[in-house]
């Protein structure tokens, strides 16, 4: 677990953000501990975040309006520890798969957004996840996978042989939203890295 | 999908439908008729887009059965754009329903702006893999239509007027009628569900949770940044924009500029920066203005 006085930060600017709050104060972290980041001032003292579910076209134009963007790709280069669940996968992703849009580049992946199609394919499965000895309940809402990634990228999970979740460094990219469910195991693995 | 039983099934199904409706959160929901409109809502950062034929505004003006748009519009819509693609079907109407389910629309929006099909039932929406969204305009019409499987409600308002009042109306309904559930006694809650004319245990869930058990947007009115930081402060988790983009003088600009609005609620310094010089609003019509028997809101019990 991390030390108390680290600061966990949410991106705020769309999204599920306020479920990884909910998870985050679950895990006992404090109030006082939990930022919410939506510009580049609220970004200043926060130890570790994440980028939550959301949809990564508004996301990003947003980044690229406000100029938050480079902040969070300082963030990262600096070797804080980023998570980013579903979108904010994509976000932090160096590429995306047939389309030209905004992504912060710091994770050397290639990603394949709506990888298993519209939302009447979403779905739930268990999924294994490395670092735990436990799996994890995977809810995939619209989801990426990562299609291709480099020499520094660790596979995590994988789900019928498509990649799902990532680490390089203390960047962690996954497919899915354990942030809508009541397991924090992830929440919790993630604020000891 | 690794489910047990039918039941396991729904309990999965509706963990995904109001995960949809979550990743929607503090966007902008834009109502298109077109293609090239789509894409001009995608650049502009929509979450998602309406795929209509006609925006609320027009359907007032020409009058005649409002239907569920065709199935070409909406896959035209659908290939154009990356973002989740939204259909309204009648109220009542569980065949466009399935239709619109078939053609693999993201979100269905079982809509007071079309005709309803049926006076007395909506959609028995737990028998669909996609999620619903519906509206209404207090607490007890939002849990009725929870109770039959909306993942997602919106405040009514009153579309096509680009007049906000009745969006307020609604959100401040539903708003100040949570707070008397969430503050009431657990003994006066079953006298609460009787006014309410809503399940037990749904009151129960407001109760507990101080809020819907569902996301809850605002739509019906909107036309400027300022309508839409104003209904985020009222308590709306994201906003629908119908008419007031594509019904202005600069819909990539105002588009823009609302979902910056909703972004930066808070900062009225942002909001007069964001609010500035954007051509035209759209004309609307004073809600008081209008006869009674042509308000949409009415629709859905």
């Amino acid at each position: 677990m991390a030390p108390v006085a680290d600061v966990v930060g949410v991106l705020a600017v769309q999204g599920d953000f306020e479920k990884h709050l909910v998870a985050f104060r679950r895990c006992g972290v404090p109030d006082d501990r939990l930022r919410l980041v939506k510009t580049t001032e609220h970004l200043a003292g926060v130890d570790r975040l994440v980028l939550p579910g959301g949809e990564s076209t508004t996301v990003g134009l947003l980044l690229q309006r406000f100029g938050l963007g480079p902040a969070l790709i300082e963030f990262a280069q600096e070797g804080k520890p980023m998570w980013g669940t579903c979108m904010g996968m994509i976000m932090m992703a160096a590429r995306v798969e047939d389309r030209k849009q905004y992504s912060l580049g710091v994770l050397d992946v290639t990603v394949r957004r709506n990888a298993f199609g519209a939302q009447v394919h979403s779905f739930e499965v268990d999924v294994p996840f490395k670092p735990l000895d436990e799996t994890v309940t995977g809810v995939f809402i619209r989801a990426p996978i990562v299609v291709e990634s480099g020499p520094a990228v660790e596979v995590l999970s994988e789900y019928e042989g498509k990649v799902v979740a990532v680490r390089q460094g203390n960047l962690v990219g996954t497919s899915f939203h354990p942030e809508l469910t009541d397991d924090t195991s992830l929440h919790r693995w993630f604020l000891g890295l | 999908m690794s489910t047990t039983n039918g039941v396991a099934h729904a309990q999965k199904t509706w963990r995904e439908k109001v995960g949809l409706a979550e990743m929607l959160k503090g966007g902008v929901i834009m109502d298109v008729v077109t293609p090239e409109q789509a894409r001009i809502a995608e650049d502009a950062g929509a979450v998602a887009v309406m795929a209509l034929e006609r925006v609320p505004a027009d359907i007032r003006v020409q009058g005649g059965v409002a239907r569920m748009s065709d199935p070409d519009l909406i896959n035209g819509i659908k290939a154009a754009v990356s973002i989740p693609v939204m259909a309204k079907c009648r109220i009542g109407h569980f065949v466009e329903a399935e239709i619109l389910q078939a053609l693999e629309v993201d979100f269905i929006d079982e809509s007071e702006v079309l005709t309803p099909a049926d006076v007395a039932n909506h959609v028995d929406k737990h028998q669909f893999t996609v999620p619903f969204v519906c509206g209404a305009r207090n607490l007890g019409e939002a849990l009725r239509r929870c109770a039959e499987g909306a993942a997602m409600i919106r405040t009514k308002g009153e579309a096509g007027t680009g007049d906000v009042v009745e969006a307020v109306r609604h959100m401040r309904t539903i708003m100040a009628e949570i707070r008397q559930v969430q503050g009431a006694r657990e003994d006066e809650l079953y006298v609460l569900a009787k006014e309410h004319q809503a399940p037990l245990e749904l009151i129960r869930e407001v109760h507990q949770l101080g809020k819907l058990p569902v996301p809850n947007f605002s739509a019906g009115g909107i036309a400027t940044p300022a309508d839409a930081a104003l209904m985020m402060k009222l308590g709306a988790e994201t906003v629908f924009v119908g008419s007031g983009i594509f019904k202005s003088g600069d819909p990539a600009k105002r588009a823009k500029a609302i979902v910056e609005s909703v972004l930066f609620y808070e900062d009225a310094k942002k909001l007069a920066e964001i609010s500035a010089g954007l051509g035209e609003a759209m004309v609307g019509i004073n809600v008081a203005a209008i006869p009674d028997r042509e308000l949409l809101a009415p629709r859905g019990w």
